[in-house]
């Protein structure tokens, strides 16, 4: 993060949990003392339908409120909407898209008309699958916009989403190790690309 | 703020009605004589009346006092004349009468 | 000590109204103002307040039931968005009129039709003549800053009128951001506790409220409901003078951003003032004598200090996030123009509408909007005085 701060916006479907993982960053890179900004594009609610969020993080004051447009960074939760929605609409050449695939960022490069940027994979059903033994992709897609966007130091962040888990998942502690390895392995994996 | 509201009337200026035209006292409507509207008038005949009371709950304007189960003359400060108790009275015990 | 935290707008309304405990919060939900109520009556099932929710069945009853609860003594609010308000219309001036200072939280979301549920000022622009006191907030942090203010200001003896809290639905209620809070205690002593003259629950000095009126009073009445709205502007000053000594935190009728050199002006209301100081900012960077002029209070409205501080500009764009269909532009447009002409301030004003239904505005339209000012200064550029921005249109503007 430069002193500019970071402008990022999600592509998710309704449901998977993409506001959550806006409004959950915005959460934790507060305790880093930034100024933070998380807010979902509004409309009727609609599982499945594409959605978008947003985050500002800046050591100074945010006072625009208004979407992000020429985001530094776009996280794609959902690989299918890259046939349905241009998801790197307006994204800074210098900056990157994270897209939740299976596939490399070889593979995926070929599918965003044109960008010219970094592009990272996150097999984030893989992920969730092994450490969660079910499909939540927020955990593994918020570790990586993290880790690319470099909002906060990564073990800062490990141990502050143990506390916010610790406290969201008070009568749920069961699921409390598995969103911390889905975390860490995203980490991991990420970072022999970074 | 409490205000004597007997005080206020339509020559009253905006600064000295009550908040909210806010009335401080209660059951004002007595002082008010709504028997000058009168009309018509019923006359109370105590030598039909039964004292079976059906005229009192009906009557708009509480004219017809009652006391100890018993009704009396009525409260001609008050009646408006309207009639209805004549109506309720099975007994014929209440007369409409022209004028006041 | 304030604490820093990060919350929505709606968080931070309801986390003021527990601070608060008022007695009394009717309620019916509707969207984006329905996680307040739902937070509120998680704060009462978990013990933390104990306020009386009462559910009821539409925004009429809430109304009705917070004007009831007003009048029998209890410090009472609730809170709805768009067609909430649109329905308790009648009560919103029997509120006014009976003098009740009962509190609304407001989240913005347009009126009907077509059918939209995002942000504009419809909703409580078509309220701005039901004679409560109305204020905007641009982020979370003013929102409950106003919201702590809204009781004092209410049932100061000079007012007894009803203050509704507005914020807009989603940019502010729906997103998260730092925020500063201030302790329970201090917010409860700065609020107070509510210790009304006369109520209705009070044995041996019975009252009337509302009572039916003939002619002869009910124009009186109205003259001294609109002297208290006159009033409410110096109270409204205390309050904020008052809450700047307490919390830090200061406020005005209005806030004026780098206006003291400024050739153009852009006056505006709610979460779109804080893109146009963004916006401000770039533009003195390229020496661009630019400024915001951030309405907080609407009702009153300020029209001469709102004269004064214009008066040196070169031009105004005087903006609405409502229309009136009137072919002159939305409620700003008109009061701040008759408020320059009364004060004989001639500068040139173009009145522009945006972010109709959720219609987003950005730094980018408030270049373009300093910009044109510009062109109609110097170089004398025709606009039409009432313009729509960010409209797809065959007609290049």
């Amino acid at each position: 993060m430069n002193n500019q701060g970071i402008e990022i916006r999600w592509h998710g479907r309704g449901g998977q949990g993409a506001k959550s993982a806006a409004l959950l960053l915005a959460d934790v890179a507060f305790k880093t003392g930034a100024h933070v900004q998380g807010f979902p594009e509004y409309g009727p609610e609609r599982m499945g339908a594409p959605i978008t969020a947003y985050n500002r993080i800046s050591n100074n004051e945010i006072r625009v409120h208004s979407n992000i447009y020429f985001p530094d960074l776009v996280v794609v939760v959902d690989e299918t909407l890259l046939a349905a929605v241009d998801v790197t609409a307006g994204l800074k050449e210098d900056g990157a898209i994270i897209v939740n695939t299976a596939k490399k960022a070889d593979e995926i490069r070929p599918l965003l008309n044109g960008y010219k940027g970094k592009v990272y994979t996150v097999d984030a059903r893989r992920i969730s699958v092994e450490t969660l033994g079910k499909y939540f992709p927020n955990s593994p897609m918020l570790a990586a916009a993290v880790a690319v966007g470099k909002v906060m130091d990564t073990d800062l962040f490990i141990s502050e989403m143990r506390a916010s888990y610790e406290h969201k998942f008070a009568k749920k502690p069961e699921v409390i190790e598995g969103n911390m390895k889905a975390l860490t392995k995203t980490i991991e994996e990420l970072g022999e690309v970074l | 703020m409490r205000t004597d509201v007997n005080t206020i009337n339509e020559k009253t200026p905006h600064e000295d009605l009550t908040e909210g035209l806010m009335m401080f006292a209660q059951a004002t409507s007595k002082n008010f004589n709504t028997g000058e509207w009168r009309t018509n008038t019923p006359v109370f005949c105590a030598e039909k009346c039964k004292q079976c009371l059906l005229c009192a709950p009906v009557c708009p304007d509480s004219a017809i006092p009652v006391k100890d189960s018993k009704r009396s003359d009525f409260d001609y400060d008050h009646c408006k004349g309207c009639g209805i108790c004549v109506k309720a009275c099975p007994f014929g015990a209440i007369e409409m009468r022209e004028g006041q | 000590m304030s604490k820093k935290d990060r919350m929505s707008g709606n968080e931070a309304v309801a986390y003021a109204i527990r601070q608060i405990n008022p007695d009394v919060m009717p309620a019916f939900p509707i969207t984006p103002s329905t996680e307040i109520p739902q937070m509120v009556s998680t704060y009462i099932a978990n013990g933390e307040m104990d306020t009386e929710f009462i559910p009821v069945e539409s925004e009429h009853s809430s109304m009705s039931a917070a004007i009831g609860a007003e009048a029998a003594g209890a410090r009472s609010l609730t809170a709805t968005s768009s067609a909430g308000l649109a329905l308790m219309w009648e009560e919103l001036l029997l509120a006014a009129s009976n003098r009740m200072p009962l509190v609304l939280a407001l989240v913005n979301r347009t009126l009907s039709g077509p059918i939209n549920i995002n942000c504009d000022h419809s909703d409580s622009m078509g309220a701005r003549d039901t004679g409560w006191i109305q204020i905007y907030a641009e982020n979370n942090q003013e929102a409950y800053d106003n919201f702590i203010q809204a009781y004092p200001i209410a049932e100061d003896k000079r007012v007894h009128l009803p203050v509704m809290i507005c914020q807009d639905g989603f940019i502010t209620s729906h997103a998260v951001e730092n925020i500063l809070l201030e302790e329970d205690a201090a917010v409860k002593e700065f609020v107070g506790e509510y210790n009304p003259e006369e109520f209705l629950l009070n044995p041996g000095k019975p009252i009337a409220v509302g009572p039916y009126s003939i002619s002869s009073y009910a124009m009186e009445a109205r003259y001294n409901q609109e002297l208290a709205m006159e009033n409410s502007k110096e109270v409204i000053l205390e309050v904020a003078k008052k809450f700047k000594e307490k919390f830090g935190r200061g406020f005005e009728l209005f806030e004026e951003y780098r206006t003291e050199d400024a050739d153009y002006i852009m006056l505006i209301m709610g979460s779109a003032a804080g893109t146009a100081k963004q916006a401000v900012d770039d533009l003195r960077e390229k020496g661009m004598k630019v400024g915001v002029l951030k309405l907080r209070v609407f009702r009153p409205f300020p029209a001469e200090e709102i004269a004064m501080a214009l008066k040196n500009c070169k031009a105004v764009a005087i903006m609405d996030r409502t229309e009136s269909y009137n072919g002159h532009g939305g409620p700003l447009a008109s009061e701040v123009t008759a408020g320059l002409y009364r004060s004989k301030v001639m500068i040139e004003t173009v009145c522009y509408t945006y972010g109709l239904a959720g219609r987003d505005f950005t730094v980018e339209t408030a270049y373009e909007i300093f910009d044109e000012l510009k062109d109609v200064a110097e170089n004398g550029k025709k606009v039409k005085q009432h313009r729509y921005i960010g409209l797809r249109s065959k007609e290049r503007s």
